[in-house]
């Protein structure tokens, strides 16, 4: 599956809250080449700068242009929050449920219902309730219920934070398998780790004005703002 | 002390023996308030749903009036119906005063701010929770009003019991527009005022500890049928 989707482009895209300018102007434009990693420090915007291209949040300015009209992209394209948000409903209907939106007949969705439980480590808690998960099964639940009505786009806001070493495992991998089919995934980190392990192109943003793209292992390597440099060494960045 | 004995033993004895006539008036006491309080969660629970998750001008207003509906006193609601159903009133060419629909129309408009106040609480709470997993999902407003309702049934269970509550032990209301007429619009409340008026205490409080069982059972099997406070499943 090749998305049809890319290439987006970010155009001078603002978002202002209660007076302050919380990112922009934002100019960029992404293919699709795996996973791209949206990387800076705490309070750089790159929640903001997820959730206005996923059309979650009002931009004040600018635009968020698809390559496929915009009422078509977001059919297309999934979000997984970093707190997961669990609806009060079993396992099995939270993964149901995109799936009931979009009118698909039930023995589709108990196919996909069975064969993302199992992906997930949770087809014997399909019965269970969903909000009482553990975090680690509750991100997996999200990212599932995320991927299920087959998005080609997927952003994801921090998908490991606060979770142990086997959850964050087994997220990674998911997600390896997701880009390997096909999706083009866009996420936020600040775990410098998780970024050498998936990521394929970066986005570092500071103070809301993004100040590096490209490719992962040159912009690794060999940073070429001091800003990044800082970060990646390690530095605070205010 | 000994009337409150006797209230015991009296109820003990209408119910042991299914006295023809409470039989009567506890069926008919729970037709008007199970009718009044289907009617009432039919306009009230969308209605705070929607209040819930709309944005419009005067929403606040609109909030602040149903708030304040939750204390209507139901004398005033009597007797406004009973003005407007009586024979001189807009809707007096229906003949419904001193009918058990009289008094459903009562309790309507005295449950309904009450349920619509509840579910709006209950709603927001859970769209503030669910607000930007249904705009990803990109739902439109009746998928999101249907996953609010679904998910919330037992905060809505509780407000239609608050409901129940209310209307079962109301007796203002319907005891101006239904009359507490013999074997057509007595019930419970309207006889227990009517038995203390004529001063058989335990009587009236044989009626009221019925009236407070069939409460009990009522909201009991409702908690049974719908599964609460079973939180591992759903």
């Amino acid at each position: 599956m090749v998305s049809q989707l890319f290439p987006v482009t970010v155009k001078d895209v603002e978002v202002h809250r209660r007076g302050a300018r919380l990112i922009g102007p934002v100019d960029l434009t992404l293919e699709n080449r795996g996973i791209t990693v949206v990387l800076g420090p705490n309070g750089a915007g790159k929640t903001t700068l997820l959730r206005a291209m996923h059309g979650i949040e009002r931009i004040n300015g600018g635009s968020v242009i698809w390559a496929v009209p915009p009422e078509v992209a977001r059919l297309k394209q999934a979000y997984v929050f970093q707190t997961p948000i669990m609806m009060r409903r079993s396992v099995a209907d939270n993964l149901a449920y995109p799936l009931k939106l979009r009118g698909a007949p039930k023995a589709e969705i108990a196919d996909q219902v069975a064969l993302w439980a199992e992906r997930i480590g949770l087809a014997d808690a399909l019965g269970r309730s969903a909000p009482q998960l553990s975090g680690g099964e509750k991100q997996k639940l999200a990212l599932a219920r995320a991927l299920v009505a087959s998005p080609d786009v997927l952003f994801l806001d921090e998908p490991c934070a606060n979770l142990d070493g086997r959850s964050m495992r087994e997220i990674e991998a998911l997600l390896i398998g997701a880009r390997d089919a096909g999706v083009g995934i866009l996420m936020t980190t600040h775990d410098l780790g998780q970024c050498k392990r998936l990521a394929e192109d970066i986005v570092f943003i500071i103070k809301g004005r993004v100040h590096e793209t490209g490719a992962a292992a040159a912009f690794l390597e060999g940073p070429r703002t001091a800003e990044a440099k800082a970060f990646l060494r390690g530095d605070i960045i205010e | 002390m000994n009337d409150i004995f006797e209230g015991l033993v009296a109820a003990a004895l209408l119910v042991v023996t299914l006295d023809a006539d409470l039989v009567d008036i506890t069926l008919r006491s729970l037709q008007v308030t199970m009718t009044a309080l289907v009617v009432a969660s039919a306009i009230a629970i969308p209605l705070g749903t929607w209040l819930a998750i709309r944005r419009f001008r005067y929403r606040r207003v609109v909030i602040a009036v149903m708030n304040a509906l939750m204390g209507l006193p139901p004398v005033v609601v009597g007797l406004i119906v009973y003005i407007l159903l009586s024979r001189a009133g807009p809707f007096g060419v229906l003949g419904l005063l001193f009918t058990p629909t009289a008094m459903i129309i009562a309790q309507v408009i005295i449950i309904t701010p009450l349920i619509a106040s509840i579910t709006h609480q209950a709603m927001r709470d859970l769209w503030a929770e669910y607000h930007d997993l249904l705009i990803s999902l990109n739902t439109n407003r009746r998928q999101r009003i249907a996953a609010l309702v679904w998910d919330g049934r037992r905060t809505l269970l509780t407000a239609s019991l608050a409901g129940f509550g209310r209307a079962i032990g109301e007796v203002g209301a319907i005891m101006i527009v239904g009359g507490n007429i013999e074997n057509a619009t007595r019930v419970l409340t309207t006889a227990i005022a009517l038995e203390t008026g004529k001063g058989d205490f335990a009587l009236a409080l044989g009626l009221g500890f019925v009236l407070i069982a069939l409460a009990l059972v009522v909201n009991l099997s409702i908690h049974w049928l719908s599964r609460t406070e079973r939180e591992g499943r759903w």
